[in-house]
């Protein structure tokens, strides 16, 4: 097996890092979903989707680790950290097909992700940071799709039948919890925004509750309200799940270092 | 006989099925390359992109109801198609054309 790296983030790192571990596990989650969708058509297009945000997950991995300068690559950070190195959002890591979750959890969180996503790439095509607004621009292009995508799935399942409608909110009930983690700021946000690096995550709320809210209006669903309890996926605090989808994701890197298809 | 039996062909929990064509370019037309299944216009054609054009097979997609395809009968294949085996002078190949108009 090999040994994990270790990282000394700085907090331009480590915002970077924030947005490709989301975009990292999220993808891991829903190429879960291969060979097992509701639909052959489905299934394709989830498989397409976490493609989509493994491919923006390499290039900011990548980035990532040629700001930290330490000589790792995108596999290193990718398959050989810790659990508590990984700078997801909590969301992100929570069991799409199992644990009581199903088809509806995925699409909710695909929509919740994507309308975050979608103000973040705008503010980062303005980064004083010329790659980091490059990968941006590329991949506003997919996320916009992916909204799309799981808005019409939402409204769908939403203002469907009954029983589409009760899992529809029992996957926003299941979801609500982990939401106040995605517009939470930090020291590292204050530093992003004040260096220009990108947009502080409290900057991103207002655009991302406008765009949800015209979903769920013609979903006929609405959001929760907030409860006390705060996710901390992002400063490497994960739920009970992280673990095992780690050692799923790692297990090739580790037993097999450095293989490559 | 259960419920799904008695909806026909299409069953309470099938979605209906749909032609797709992609347009590879522009200027080309549009080409029939497979079909798939879709509850509706919008998703039939967000499907097709993912399922027919993930190699960059297309920049354009039409899709249609298979059930609005009207086609001829494989039966009348006789009748319809093989008087024309024998009628070579339909084909405009028996005009001596100047050099210039190559591309006839």
């Amino acid at each position: 097996m090999t040994a994990s790296i270790a990282l000394k983030p700085s907090p331009d790192v480590a915002y970077v890092l924030r947005i490709a571990d989301t975009c990292l596990i999220h993808a891991q989650r829903l190429a879960e979903w291969c060979g097992h969708a509701p639909v052959l058509e489905e299934d394709i297009a989830l498989a397409n989707l976490g493609l989509d945000l493994l491919g923006q997950s390499r290039a900011l991995l990548t980035h990532a680790a040629r700001l930290e300068g330490s000589g790792f690559d995108e596999d290193q950070l990718a398959f050989l950290r810790d659990e508590r190195d990984y700078v997801n959002l909590t969301l992100v890591e929570l069991p799409l097909r199992r644990g009581g979750a199903d088809f509806a959890d995925t699409q909710w969180r695909c929509l919740v992700v994507a309308s975050w996503l979608l103000p973040l790439w705008q503010g980062l095509q303005a980064s004083r940071d010329s790659e980091l607004a490059a990968i941006a621009a590329k991949a506003a292009k997919e996320t916009r799709y992916h909204f799309e995508h799981a808005a019409d799935w939402v409204v769908r399942l939403g203002d469907g039948s009954e029983e589409s409608m009760r899992r529809m909110r029992a996957a926003i009930e299941r979801a609500a919890p982990y939401i106040a983690e995605l517009f939470d700021d930090d020291e590292v946000d204050a530093a992003a925004a004040q260096s220009q690096l990108g947009p502080r995550s409290s900057a991103l709320r207002d655009a991302w509750l406008a765009r949800l809210q015209r979903v769920l209006a013609d979903a006929r669903l609405a959001l929760p309200a907030q409860g006390a309890f705060r996710s901390h996926g992002k400063r490497g605090l994960h739920s009970e799940h992280m673990g095992l989808l780690l050692a799923e994701m790692q297990v090739l890197q580790r037993a097999f270092p450095g293989g490559v298809w | 006989m259960t419920t799904q039996q008695v909806q026909g062909d299409r069953g309470l929990d099938e979605w209906p099925l749909w032609e797709v064509f992609i347009r590879a370019k522009a200027g080309l037309d549009h080409k029939h390359c497979g079909s798939l299944h879709a509850p509706d216009a919008k998703a039939a054609v967000q499907l097709a992109r993912d399922v027919y054009t993930r190699r960059q097979e297309g920049t354009s997609i039409w899709v249609v109801r298979s059930e609005q395809i009207v086609a001829s009968d494989p039966a009348d294949k006789a009748m319809l198609f093989d008087p024309m085996a024998d009628k070579v002078y339909r084909h405009p190949s028996f005009y001596e054309l100047p050099a210039s108009v190559d591309h006839i």
